[in-house]
């Protein structure tokens, strides 16, 4: 029983970070119907970020403590969020009445163009991500061993998941996103400036995939360029899992996958790890096609 | 069409791929190697084509029935042994054949359940079943799991690889321009309306899926006796895109257009050899200058390609 808790607790702390990453290409495809290869690149360029943050905020703040943790991920939130605008604007903006596959197509040109300049700029090797945050055990629940770190991801994601909801269901731009994803030329019609709150959307979902980078890098602290691949590609199928272009349903997407893939790489074996969040994704999409919380479209001739 | 007398060409093709292995030994062997990987990736493209540009299914699994191809028809000739030359030909053949076979029997496992998904859940739904034949063979200790495996003989050659082009040209083209075809074409531009037709969408789905199964395992077993040592990680998803991207870039549902792509994309990576560093980074900037210079495919230039994915 303990040791199932304390799989299930390392699996909340996985999935909670594929969410975060979740949360960006499901809000991505809700608006723009397309897949976003390169989010999860972005995710690793949050975590370099920290890293080369970090020694200059150790110079302004005392490290490791919360604050220089939290200045960390902030920073590298904002800038992962003009990267985020930026490659919007430069590769899928003029590509924004093209065909659906010359977008995805581009989108994994950005995605291995990150990854390789990544190599060329930051080293092909892993490097060691640095101490930001002190860790406590907090070992007396029981025989579990959780640390402060897996409360901290936890906490930080469930606050960045109720400032999203707030962003999406109080404000302006919010309701003008969630226009967006109903009806994109009702929307324009309605004085929305489209081109507005599509940079802002992937602003938003870059910041999320910093935060994650910035959260999976001191819970499992050797980054390199081509990190961001596989849990990219987790954080997609549990966004798909979820419904996609439902943002609840990423969440809960990104738990289940971390959740199914911790439990199974404890209990059954660990080399099939790879392949459970898909076993976890056809299973649920064969039973119900558009994902757990997604809506059924209707097909009109 | 350019494929009239396709019979005609098939017959000179496989004439041409005969002559040519005689020459074989006359050609620099970095230069074959180049050649091999071309006829290989035409072949993947080509038959993905099918599935994905004339039949208008998203399918991102490609590489994973390429792998099931490999494998197979690797074990079938690693477990005949050192032959003679004469008989060695014909077990090759049959070891492809049952790459192919094998291939295609998944591609109908795969696709009897999955065809009824649509774009993107489709594609990420084959991607998947592609990584999980990857970590499959990852697991499979008897053909080397994570270690990789050897291949004996080297067969692959310019008659086979050049034949066998031949014959998945021949084979795509003629079946997207039989009657039969016009079904896939059909369930592409769209599905409602030729469903209303009286077309049985699934069918003509799972046809298009198992043959380019098939031709994506014939693809791999060349691919395994060429390079003579295959790992499952190079079968992953990456291998899938890159066969996509092809397709793409030559024009969706336009052969010629895809095996031009395959040509330029296989050869720009060697070009590029001696600036080894940069060598990623600048073939990732063409693809993107490329997709928004040419959406439509490098090589179309007659008709709008209707969109693929809903």
């Amino acid at each position: 029983m303990t040791e199932f808790l304390q799989q299930l607790i390392n699996g909340l702390a996985l999935g909670s970070i594929l969410a975060l990453i979740a949360l960006g290409y499901t809000m991505v495809y809700g608006i723009l119907r397309f897949i976003n290869f390169a989010h999860g690149d972005i995710f690793m360029l949050g975590a370099f970020a920290g890293f080369y943050l970090a020694p200059k905020i150790a110079t302004l703040l005392p490290t490791p403590s919360i604050w220089a943790g939290l200045a960390v991920l902030g920073i590298s939130m904002v800038i992962c969020a003009v990267i985020g605008v930026t490659i919007e604007r430069l590769a899928y903006r003029p590509l924004r009445r093209s065909p659906k596959l010359a977008v995805l197509i581009t989108a994994i040109g950005v995605s291995l163009f990150l990854e390789y300049t990544g190599q060329l700029v930051f080293g092909a090797a892993p490097k060691k991500f640095p101490d930001l945050i002190p860790v406590y055990p907090l070992t007396h629940f029981g025989g579990l061993s959780i640390n402060s770190n897996q409360v901290l991801v936890l906490g930080v994601t469930l606050l960045l998941l109720l400032a999203l909801r707030f962003i999406t269901l109080k404000t302006r731009i919010g309701t003008a996103m969630r226009a967006l994803s109903f009806n994109p030329e009702a929307a324009a019609l309605m004085g929305i400036n489209t081109d507005v709150v599509i940079s802002f959307t992937f602003a938003l979902g870059s910041a999320l995939a910093a935060a994650a980078g910035i959260l999976y890098a001191i819970s499992y602290p050797a980054i390199d360029p081509l990190m961001g691949i596989l849990p990219g590609l987790k954080a997609f199928v549990a966004a798909v899992l979820g419904g996609i272009g439902n943002l609840p349903g990423a969440a809960l997407g990104g738990i289940i996958i971390g959740v199914t893939e911790t439990l199974v790489s404890g209990y059954i074996s660990s080399t099939y790890r790879d392949a459970i969040a898909f076993g976890v994704l056809i299973l649920i999409l064969l039973i119900k096609p558009s994902g757990l919380l997604g809506k059924k479209e209707i097909e009109k001739v | 069409m350019m494929f009239k007398h396709a019979k005609l060409l098939l017959l000179a093709a496989l004439g041409l791929s005969l002559l040519a292995s005689f020459g074989a030994d006359r050609i620099n062997p970095y230069v074959l190697f180049i050649v091999y990987d071309i006829g290989i990736n035409i072949i993947l493209a080509v038959s993905l084509n099918l599935i994905n540009g004339y039949t208008g299914q998203f399918s991102l699994g490609h590489a994973g029935f390429m792998a099931v191809g490999a494998y197979t028809a690797a074990s079938v000739t690693n477990q005949f042994g050192t032959l003679n030359p004469a008989v060695s030909g014909a077990v090759f053949f049959g070891a492809l054949l049952a790459g192919g076979l094998l291939a295609a029997m998944a591609g109908l496992l795969v696709g009897l359940p999955t065809l009824r998904l649509k774009g993107d859940y489709l594609a990420i739904v084959t991607l998947g079943f592609g990584e999980i034949i990857r970590v499959v063979f990852q697991n499979l200790d008897r053909v080397g799991g994570a270690r990789g495996y050897s291949v004996m003989h080297g067969y692959t050659d310019l008659f086979w690889t050049f034949g066998l082009v031949a014959v998945t040209v021949y084979v795509v083209t003629s079946l997207v321009n039989s009657t039969y075809g016009r079904g896939f074409i059909a369930v592409r531009d769209d599905e409602v309306a030729a469903e209303a037709m009286g077309i049985n969408t699934t069918k003509y789905k799972v046809t298009a899926f198992v043959v380019g199964a098939f031709f994506a395992g014939i693809a791999g077993g060349l691919y395994a006796h060429s390079k003579q040592f295959i790992t499952p990680n190079g079968f992953n998803f990456m291998e899938s895109i890159a066969i996509v991207v092809m397709v793409v870039l030559g024009g969706m549902g336009n052969t010629p257009g895809v095996m031009l792509a395959v040509i330029l994309l296989t050869i720009l990576p060697e070009v590029l050899r001696p600036v080894a560093e940069y060598r990623m980074v600048i073939y990732s900037l063409l693809l993107i200058v490329l997709m928004l210079t040419r959406p439509q495919g490098l090589f179309v230039w007659r008709r709008k390609i209707p969109e693929a994915v809903p």
